[in-house]
């Protein structure tokens, strides 16, 4: 591939007026509000869908289930699709060449956003799980009923003098279940309204924890959360859902939604790679990955894992110290640091084309499994380096990608 | 989630199985059900293994499950939607208090008489439906019909449920009394009248679909506000198995007139005979199907006014569509509407009590959302660039109950002669011709992707399955 893909591409989910019929099934059964409607049409709302799938399969005509390829400030209004008698085509929504002249965009250093509304990115990477993963339940809770969880925990995971405050906060069930599988999020419900009066959107976070629990065999999971406190453009904010999470303690209660995510989800067989590769939060369905392979190591033979990690200083990166303890024959860690005193910037994609020998090696195995996540920006400086690391090894990446997302092996999760 | 036992006999989530007394008194009744569903259910197909759509649960990934089933095999499952918590009587002169989880006793009459009316139309349908399967244009419109009649099995299920849980030993009677009724038997009949009319064509089918199916739809998003919570519960859940109804309906009716405009422009014709005779059913015949099935289901909304509609109300048994999107007090007492009445042999509007015209508010409503998915036909036949448009007929053309019953109104509106009525009847209302012609086009089409010469074939399959799937087998 000569060109990764822009970073802004998202997969709008649209509704065909010519086969809807109006008998507001979506609306009702959507877990996050994202459905509205007319006396003309039925429409979603791109900044809100977290393509959760949920309304798919209650559709009764076929006709939700329509995806438009659009670059995300072009996104269809929902304005302008309550005027629809027709679908756009689907050339309509982003032409190549617009996207071949847009240049990359930078790897941002405002690495100081939490996830807000992750989504998997399945133009990027996979629009399935991998062949072995273990069968996710999604929706299980939603908006109109959602569980309610007990924190049990809530702990800073980064150090004290570092600039960013990030919290490891372990949320119980009691005693009702609530299944989760490896790189599934939740949706947290913030309580109180904004200042229209409306009930805060719902923020979804990753889970950090395996599927047996933050502590195995108990009905817990845990999520990573960095406070909020600038925008994207650097402007002092206080992000709601963010300060709201990492102000709670032990002992209160939060109204959580899902699990949701049916792809970016890990193998089960013996003998199955992971490439992790993240920034920041991003770390947490790594975490729970690899705390998955941690426990049930035998059950995965001689399957090697690989993390490349940024920060932007040592002090920064969540879970710094139990991450180095891990033993090296289990997992081979690369950490990358773009602020650290008196060293030049160094980001994931620079640790990719270090350690191009090894990533070669196993990206030509039909075991190995890539999952990146973390903040949008680093989706191009990846595709780029993956380029790089196959064309050294004489191969080429766009095939190579192509194959990976067929057979549900490259799982892209940005925000 | 509320806790699902799929191993029981019955699929529920209403914890049955902690409910033993209840339990056996349904698994009494699922016998003789079962005996209805052979005797009454769809003709000559117990044995074919169908792609239907099962609910397992009540959460979106669970209850849309599709795989091969025969239909007696079909999990008759009993599902209510989840609990709202803290959910409050959003109406009457109750508003405001909890919701109901056991029957109040001064209603008890009231609501097992609004819930045998509503059980007794689900069994009828199949009934007026069960000989459709011999004349499918497709296994594709064979494998909808099937699914059609299973869920309205479910949903007189969900009725009976109510019925045992919560009725006692009358309410077991009014369950057993289900099964004895026949749609057209002249002896011991169907409630409804039009759950007594035939279906004998499938042009009659779509048509009863879109209609009639829609006219549950109303009838159960009033019951979804009911104060009485499992009612509320279980017909909300039924509501997402309704909308499928309607789409075979809509969709339906939609390819027969996409069919009969690819003729009309190939043969460059706007001649009812030259259409019939390539095979396709002339737009004319399609609007005198229309306004029969129109007339005939909103007949089904009851008399414009109505003592019981206010009691029901007022009691806070049955809200109205879409109660809490309204911004009146949802008391009535003061309200006013407006109605079409008869005065001196003239057609004229009324301001009458709101309370004592819910069912013509729901009438109304209903007739609203028609005409909505009516215009959505007319776009197939603009898009054609043919000049015909379907219309409803005027809402007192061809009505047997309320203040237009047996009055002799035009579709434009107009009082007519019994003369005039005579002499236009069959340019207004399907004929014995036109119901001959359109049963002579039904022939059976079971080969996989083929459709009859009369219908277009559907814009996408079933759960993203390709045209040509083998939606039935037929063994």
């Amino acid at each position: 591939m000569n060109a990764p893909l822009p970073v802004d591409v998202i997969r709008q989910h649209l509704i065909d007026p010519e086969i809807c019929i109006r008998c507001n099934t979506c609306e009702e059964t959507c877990p996050v509000d994202a459905i509205t409607h007319d006396s003309r049409n039925y429409v979603v709302k791109a900044d809100v869908c977290n393509a959760c799938l949920a309304c798919i399969s209650p559709c009764p005509t076929g006709a939700i289930d329509n995806w438009r390829n659009v670059v995300r400030s072009a996104a269809y209004r929902i304005e302008e699709q309550l005027t629809w008698d027709v679908l756009p085509s689907e050339a309509a929504g982003v032409a190549p060449d617009v996207l071949a002249e847009r240049s990359p965009a930078p790897l941002t250093e405002a690495a100081d956003e939490s996830p807000v509304i992750a989504t998997s990115n399945t133009v990027l990477g996979s629009g399935r799980p991998p062949a072995s993963a273990a069968r996710p339940q999604v929706n299980v809770f939603t908006h109109k009923s959602p569980i309610q969880a007990v924190v049990v925990g809530n702990f800073r995971v980064t150090d004290v003098a570092a600039g960013s405050d990030t919290h490891h906060i372990v949320l119980d069930f009691g005693s009702t279940p609530f299944p989760v599988l490896e790189g599934q999020s939740i949706g947290i419900l913030t309580p109180g309204v904004d200042a229209n009066c409306r009930a805060h959107y719902v923020r979804q976070y990753s889970i950090a924890s395996p599927r047996d629990g933050e502590r195995a065999g108990y009905n817990n999971l845990s999520i990573t959360v960095k406070r909020v406190t600038v925008d994207h453009a650097g402007n002092p904010v206080r992000g709601v859902c963010s300060n709201y999470l990492c102000d709670l303690r032990k002992g209160d209660t939060v109204k959580v939604i899902g699990p949701f995510g049916n792809t970016f989800l890990m193998p089960n067989h013996r003998g199955s790679h992971l490439i992790m590769i993240c920034t920041g939060t991003g770390s947490a369905p790594m975490r729970a990955m690899t705390e998955r392979r941690r426990r049930q190591r035998a059950q995965f033979g001689d399957g090697r894992l690989l993390l490349f990690f940024g920060a932007r200083t040592k002090a920064e990166l969540p879970y710094f110290g139990p991450l180095t303890g891990l033993p090296k024959d289990f997992i081979d860690t690369n950490l990358a640091f773009s602020r650290a005193p008196n060293q030049p910037k160094r980001y994931v994609q620079d640790l990719l084309r270090e350690r191009a020998d090894d990533v070669a090696t196993l990206l030509e195995d039909t075991n190995t499994h890539i999952y990146v996540c973390g903040l949008k920006g680093m989706e191009d400086g990846v595709m780029q380096a993956l380029n790089d690391v196959t064309a050294k090894h004489g191969g080429a990446w766009e095939p190579l990608w192509q194959l990976f997302k067929a057979e549900g092996r490259f799982h892209v999760e940005t925000y | 989630m509320d806790g699902i036992s799929y191993s029981d006999k019955i699929p529920n989530n209403v914890n049955l199985s902690d409910d033993k007394a209840l339990q056996r008194a349904l698994e009494h009744w699922l016998p003789n059900y079962l005996k209805w569903w052979r005797e009454m259910g769809p003709e000559d197909s117990q044995e074919f293994q169908v792609y239907l759509r099962t609910a397992i649960s009540v959460d979106p990934s669970g209850w849309a499950n599709f795989d091969y089933v025969k239909m007696p095999d079909y999990r008759w499952g009993i599902f209510l939607a989840p609990t709202a918590e803290g959910r409050s009587i959003q109406f009457g002169e109750h508003k405001g208090e909890p919701v109901w989880q056991e029957v109040p006793g001064e209603h008890r009459a009231n609501l097992r008489r609004i819930i045998v009316t509503q059980g007794d139309t689900e069994p009828a349908s199949v009934e007026q439906q069960r000989h459709l399967g011999l004349t499918c244009p497709s296994l594709y419109d064979l494998r909808n019909l099937f699914q059609v009649n299973v869920e309205e099995g479910r949903h007189l299920w969900a009725m009976v449920y109510l019925l045992h849980r919560y009725f006692g030993r009358d309410g077991r009677e009014e369950a057993e009394a289900m099964l004895d009724r026949r749609s057209g038997d002249t002896d011991n009949p169907r409630i409804l009248g039009a759950f007594n009319e035939r279906t004998p064509d499938w042009l009659a089918f779509y048509m009863f679909t879109y209609f009639t199916d829609r006219d549950g739809k109303f009838q159960l998003s009033a019951l979804a506000e009911s104060g009485f919570d499992p009612l509320a519960r279980t017909t909300k859940f039924m509501l997402t198995e309704e909308a499928h109804h309607m789409f075979v309906g809509e969709s339906g009716v939609s390819r027969i007139i996409q069919r009969t405009c690819d003729v009309m422009k190939q043969l460059q014709t706007e001649d009812p005979i030259k259409i019939r005779s390539a095979g396709a059913i002339d737009l004319e015949t399609l609007q005198r199907y229309l306004n029969f099935h129109y007339s005939v289901t909103i007949d089904l909304f009851g008399a414009d006014q109505s003592s019981n509609a206010a009691t029901f109300y007022s009691a806070g048994l049955k809200g109205r569509y879409e109660e809490a999107k309204r911004t009146d007090d949802h008391v009535l007492t003061e309200a006013a509407y407006r109605i079409t009445d008869m005065a001196n042999g003239q057609l004229v509007e009324r301001e009458v009590p709101m309370l004592n015209s819910l069912n013509e508010v729901l009438r109304d409503d209903f007739i609203k959302d028609s005409i909505a998915g009516i215009g959505r036909w007319n776009k197939v036949i603009e898009k054609a660039g043919i000049p015909f448009r379907l219309t409803v007929p005027h809402k007192a053309f061809n009505r047997k109950i309320g203040t237009f019953a047996n009055a002799r109104v035009s579709p434009t509106g107009d009082l007519v002669s019994e003369a005039e009525w005579l002499a236009s009847e069959k340019q207004w209302l399907p004929s014995d011709e036109d119901r001959a012609f359109v049963g002579s086009l039904m022939e059976r089409v079971v080969e996989p992707g083929k459709f009859a010469g009369w219908i277009a074939p559907p814009a996408m399959g079933v759960n993203r399955q390709p045209l040509d799937f083998q939606y039935v087998r037929l063994n």
